[in-house]
């Protein structure tokens, strides 16, 4: 009698090891079978190989801007005046809810370079016409919220959580730049 | 009420007010299944999981296509290139439709043999040969999309059949294309249609499952259940042979996919479509083929047309055509030649919808055509009246248990 229940058990725990690597092994196929279906909604690689963008800046004026695209986003450029370069430099980073200094932001102090995306909620500040309000700080508003922006693109009022943010960019030579 | 037989909480309390659990356990678990199917008997599963993975892979074919002229053939060569597994997702989607053609196919030959259409199974076999159609059209215009010359062709060769139809038939056409020849329109609406239409095939499916359990699957013999000692549960004996079904149909499938993906289709369908210049020689996906080589063998264009859908209408009838009362070929000698005569009939009818209509070739698809024909129309209803079929066993469990004659039966029978 003890043996034979012995033996019971022992088909019982090879039972459980079957079902349950039978299960795992289920598991493993759905998963991969899955994986192909969800990756296709991943960027593809022409997408991605559209991440680079070119700009030459010779023609833009002290105190103009210009607006590119870049990996389908907006990407804004705005040359300076020194008058903007001294505020967004001095100004006492105490305050701000996302401290950053200025030279961190824009390794070449006369041209700054923006996703023109806010950090809110997605909308595209206004500032870069002429005509646009430029927000308390004299940098960039987004109307859709009212989160201001100041000349070194960094949120100093409204609900937005962090400063616009900045792409990978480097200069090829003095005026042009590549943004990805 | 009697007790339930979940024994999870949550699950005893959604039975109880939406019976989900005890549906599923009565049609999925305990539903007596004959315990003699064969292998022929997967094959309806198996039409089921090729309609799912059309249908999934579809849905995610759709996310990266563009249905337009200028973009169709480009957006299509993007998801073989670019898109992350967009190769293997269209080559699933691609031979997926020819699998689930040979499936479905097997899966109408087996109920051929075994008389699975016959009373009280007739509306169960309508509607898998209304499934057959939903299916056709939702291919033919699946292979519209990839907009290649094959594409374009074919849709423009079978959207004219309708040009037949006498006094409107110029009308009907313009009114497919939505405008004046296969355009943008026409790949527009065949994307609409194409995307809802496996939707009503699911629709339709339902309701083939609903006739079917009402009577239960026929079975080799032919003969009805007669009690328990006849079935099984459908879990785990069925579930476990269609499992194991469907990994033997999955290793073809694979290998198609892997190794072979172009083999079933054109190589002229990756020539972006032109409206100025026709192939040399257009065929249409194998599938086609037979019903092809019909419209090419009557001489008329209306004729061509009616016999070729006529070829499919002799199936809705087929319950009625057919008058012998015995269900399977086991016991029709003489029909049981006649089916191995139609299907080679009609794999001599797909080869020769391949082949050029010209010379030998338009000869037989015309003796082919009558035999096929003469096979629904004349042979169904006549042959019972000549045949002697062979007795019928007493049950099913008489063949199984091995008892060769009656006597041996009946004590099976007593000894329950």
């Amino acid at each position: 009698m003890p043996k034979n229940s012995k033996s019971k058990n022992n088909n019982e725990g090879k039972r459980d090891f079957l079902i349950i690597s039978t299960y795992a092994m289920a598991g493993i196929g759905a998963a991969s079978v899955a994986w192909p279906l969800i990756d296709q909604m991943n960027p593809a690689a022409d997408t991605l190989a559209l991440a680079s963008t070119e700009v030459d800046l010779s023609s833009l004026e002290e105190g103009q801007a210009i607006t590119v695209t870049w990996r389908g986003k907006p990407v804004f450029v705005r040359h300076r005046t020194p008058e903007e370069i001294k505020l967004a430099k001095e100004v006492s980073l105490d305050d701000m809810r996302h401290p950053e200094t200025d030279e961190e932001r824009v390794p070449n102090e006369k041209f700054i370079v923006l996703v023109g995306v806010c950090t809110h909620l997605g909308c595209v500040p206004l500032g870069q016409k002429s005509g646009d309000v430029k927000g308390q700080y004299g940098g960039w508003f987004c109307p859709c919220h009212g989160s201001h922006y100041d000349h070194s693109g960094r949120i100093r009022k409204g609900p937005a959580p962090t400063n616009l943010e900045i792409p990978s960019y480097k200069f090829l030579s003095d005026n042009i730049i590549k943004i990805g | 009420m009697s007790k339930s037989k979940f024994k999870n909480p949550v699950v005893k309390w959604i039975d109880h007010r939406l019976p989900v659990f005890s549906f599923m356990d009565h049609e999925l678990n305990h539903y007596p299944t004959p315990k003699n199917l064969n292998y022929f008997w997967n094959f309806g599963s198996l039409a089921g999981f090729a309609l799912v993975t059309m249908i999934v892979t579809g849905i995610v074919l759709s996310m990266n296509y563009t249905a337009h002229v200028d973009y169709a053939f480009d957006s299509v060569e993007r998801i073989m290139r670019d898109v992350n597994h967009g190769w293997l997702i269209r080559y699933i989607h691609m031979n997926g439709a020819s699998f689930f053609f040979i499936v479905v196919y097997i899966h109408i030959f087996r109920g051929l043999y075994y008389g699975s259409y016959k009373a009280p199974r007739e509306l169960l076999w309508i509607l898998g040969v209304l499934i057959l159609l939903l299916m056709m059209a939702t291919a033919f215009m699946g292979y519209v999309l990839p907009w290649g010359q094959m594409s374009f062709w074919g849709a423009t060769v079978i959207t004219n059949l309708f040009s037949a139809i006498p006094l409107v038939g110029e009308s009907i056409v313009t009114w497919l294309w939505g405008g004046f020849s296969v355009d943008n329109s026409t790949l527009n609406r065949f994307f609409s249609l194409h995307f809802v239409l496996p939707f009503v095939i699911v629709g339709v499916v339902i309701l083939h499952l609903v006739a079917l359990h009402r009577f239960g699957s026929n079975n080799p013999i032919g003969i009805d259940v007669s009690g328990t000692q006849d079935t099984v549960p459908f879990s785990p004996y069925y579930t476990i042979k269609d499992l194991f079904g469907l990994s033997v149909f999955l290793s073809f499938f694979a290998a198609a996919v892997f190794f072979f993906p172009n083999f079933m289709g054109h190589p002229d369908n990756y020539i972006e479509a032109n409206p100025m210049v026709t192939p040399a020689h257009i065929v249409p996906e194998w599938y086609f083929l037979p019903f092809y080589a019909i419209l090419r063998a009557i001489p008329d264009k209306l004729g061509g047309v009616l016999f070729m859908f006529g070829a499919i209408a002799v199936l809705f009838i087929l319950p009625w055509l057919d008058r012998s009362s015995v269900r399977s070929s086991q016991f029709r000698p003489i029909y049981k030649i006649f089916f191995w005569i139609l299907l080679l009939d009609c794999i001599l009818l797909g080869y020769l919808g391949a082949m050029p209509a010209e010379g030998i070739y338009v000869i037989l698809s015309r003796i082919a055509t009558a035999y096929y024909f003469f096979h629904f129309l004349i042979l169904f209803p006549l042959l019972p009246y000549i045949e002697k079929t062979k007795p019928l066993p007493i049950s099913i469990s008489e063949p199984i248990l091995g008892g060769g004659s009656t006597a041996s039966a009946f004590a099976v029978r007593e000894k329950k």
